[in-house]
This record gives structure tokens, C-alpha cells and sequence, in this order.
């Protein structure tokens, strides 16, 4: 089983609206890939993705792993701090980076100081689809036959 | 400039409504954190009733859950509002956790998707509220994207908010980490369950919805 991560610039879904913004973002996650948008979403846009992540669960979607990388806010410096507001202003939501998964493959985003943790669930251990579920009965099939 | 604008107008027409309608006091947070243990205290404190059901498996409130006419009293102060107990907030969903717990997998189904209508509905009052207390359990990390994103929005919409950091009579909980994820808010830390610096935490309602 692989892993795909999907990149995602923020050029994107800068001019989407916030409805077709959380649809995009959703029908990523639901083909099972991680999302590594640059910069973030708004506020209100990360509760209307949980709301939609809520609404769309159902027997293969479990739910998201959301994290969101926002830019510091912690300079003390008079000048610095000018030039971080000149920054925001120019670059506003791109700053950042934001991390969707699916909860059936990312079990925990954890963020340290100066690293982010993606733990993965058992992949192999994961329930088979119906179809790859075929395919390995078919290979079963194969085996019983060559004996 | 704009935004302090809107922010102000916001205020005023809030502040407005306040005097004519019952203030709304919600209680937000993720899951398991003890939003209803905390609305039980309340409501036991000052009503001399529960308000709801509570499990150590997550989910137990599943449904908006109001409270009305509740008054805290202080002094000569008197606070009125309606209490609202939400649904734990989570990015996920997956009846099978419930199913480790022991709950039959129909059972476990059910409460999963009466849960993930929960979290809608408690995403869709938001704007009803007038004072959110946050209730975040202290043994937990609070850096988890749910309570950014909870405590992020209520900022974003103006809302005043409380942060309780709960559970402390528990060793492991630690009001310093809360306090230092969200150093902007208050945090009361108190122990809903055994009533620990319960006073302390209605100290704190009366200065935020007061």
C-alpha cells in the first residue's frame, strides 16, 4: 500500500469560495491522499470543513487529521514586527501550511518545536476494499490450483 | 481598520441584544473533556439538577442540550442566562473505536452517526452564542488542531470566551500548558467533578458574561 501526498498551491483555491475551497480540499482527502496546502484556510473555513468532513462520513470516509502551520507571532521587535505586518498584508493566508489527511491513514499530526510528526496507521493491517478484496482471493485461487 | 470597524458594529449590535434577549452561555471543546460534567455542576449548584448523561466513552452527549433560566449569584450580583451543553467537537469519526469499548457494532454505528450530526449542530449554534466556555481537558495536549480551530473561531466571530482547564484533580493535568497554548485567555483551572475552585470559575463567568 502507498502513500500519496498531494501538493496543493495556494493559487488553487485563492479564488474559490469557501464552500467549493472545502469541497476541493474534501474530495482529495476522500481519494485517500494527504493534502500539503500551502498556507491555510480561514478560520471559518476550517470549522465548515470539519462540519463537511462530519457530514460525509460514512462506511470507507472516517473523518480528517487537520493541521495547520501558522505563521509566528512572536516577535518583540518594534522593526520586526512592522515588517511582519507588511508581510501579512502582502501575503495574508499563503504564510503557513496547513496538512489534511484521511483518518484511515493518518492516525495523529503531532507538532514539535521545530519538527512535524505524520504518524500513519498499519497500513497493511488496514480492511481491504471489496475490490482488492477480489483480487486477493483470486490470487489465493491461483495458489490452491498450482498444488 | 475595517475589521475594527466590523468588530465594534458586531459589539454594539450584540450588546443591544443582550438586554433583550437571555444570554446564551455554551460550552464548547473536544470530546471527553467534561462540558457536561461541568453543565451537571452548574446545574446542581444553582437549579438542584443534572443536565445530562456522562461516560468515560467518548461521544455521550450527542445532542444540543439547553439549560434555561439558570441564576448564579455572587454578592449582590446576579447572573441570568440559558446554559447550552454541545456535542464534543472532532475532525473524526469511526464507529470501530466505539466497538473497542466494548458497544455492540450496531450500537457503535448508530453512535457514530448520531455524533457526527452533533458536531454539525454544535458548529451551527455557534452564532448563537453570546459567551463560549471552552473546556479542555488539562491531562490532554492543547496545541490538538480542534481546540485552535474552536478557540481561532470564537476570536474570529468576537465571542468572549473562558478557557477551563479541567480535570485538575487528576495528577497529570497541567494548567501551565493550556495557558501557554492560548495566552490571550483566562484559564480557570478547576475540577468540575469533584467541584475544585469551582468558586473560582464563577468568578470568572461573572467577569466575561457579567
Amino acid at each position: 500500500m502507498s502513500l500519496t501526498l498531494q501538493f496543493v498551491p495556494y493559487g488553487e483555491i485563492e479564488n474559490l469560495d469557501s464552500t467549493a475551497k472545502v469541497n476541493k480540499l474534501i474530495k482529495i482527502v476522500k481519494e485517500e491522499k494527504i493534502i500539503l496546502l500551502e498556507g491555510r484556510i480561514e478560520k471559518n473555513e476550517e470549522t465548515l470543513l470539519i462540519k463537511k468532513t462530519m457530514e460525509e462520513i460514512g462506511p470507507k470516509f472516517k473523518g480528517i487529521e487537520l493541521f495547520v502551520m501558522y505563521p509566528k507571532d512572536e516577535e518583540s521587535d518594534p522593526i520586526q514586527r512592522l515588517k511582519k505586518s507588511v508581510v501579512d498584508m502582502l501575503l495574508g493566508n499563503r504564510q503557513g501550511l496547513t496538512i489534511i489527511g484521511p483518518a484511515t491513514i493518518v492516525k495523529e499530526i503531532r507538532k514539535d518545536p521545530d519538527k512535524i510528526q505524520l504518524l500513519t496507521k498499519n497500513l497493511s493491517k488496514r480492511k481491504k476494499t471489496p475490490a482488492s478484496r477480489s483480487k486477493s482471493t483470486k490470487k489465493k485461487t491461483k495458489t490452491k490450483k498450482r498444488k | 481598520m475595517l475589521n475594527i470597524v466590523q468588530r465594534f458594529m458586531k459589539r454594539l449590535v450584540r450588546q443591544f441584544f443582550k438586554k433583550k434577549k437571555k444570554v446564551k452561555i455554551g460550552l464548547y471543546g473536544p470530546p471527553n473533556g467534561g462540558k457536561t460534567t461541568l453543565a451537571n455542576r452548574i446545574c446542581e449548584d444553582w437549579l438542584g439538577e443534572e443536565m445530562g448523561s456522562v461516560s468515560a466513552i467518548e461521544h455521550e452527549t450527542r445532542e444540543i442540550k439547553i439549560k434555561e433560566e439558570i441564576s448564579v449569584k455572587s454578592g449582590k450580583k446576579e447572573l441570568k442566562f440559558n446554559l447550552v451543553d454541545t456535542p464534543g467537537i472532532a475532525t473524526k469519526i469511526d464507529y470501530e473505536d466505539f466497538v473497542k469499548k466494548g458497544m455492540s457494532e450496531k450500537k457503535a454505528k448508530q453512535r457514530a452517526k448520531e455524533a457526527t450530526k452533533g458536531v454539525i449542530d454544535a458548529i451551527k449554534w455557534l452564532d448563537e452564542m453570546d459567551v463560549v466556555i471552552v473546556v479542555l481537558d488539562g491531562t490532554k495536549d492543547p496545541y490538538s488542531q480542534v481546540n485552535i480551530t474552536i478557540v481561532g473561531n470564537l476570536a474570529a466571530r468576537d465571542i468572549p470566551v473562558l478557557i477551563v482547564c479541567n480535570k485538575m484533580d487528576l495528577k497529570k493535568a497541567k494548567k501551565k500548558k493550556i495557558e501557554a497554548a492560548f495566552p490571550q485567555y483566562d484559564v480557570v483551572p478547576i475540577s468540575a467533578k469533584t467541584g475544585k475552585n469551582i468558586d473560582k470559575f464563577y468568578e470568572a463567568l461573572f467577569v466575561i458574561a457579567g
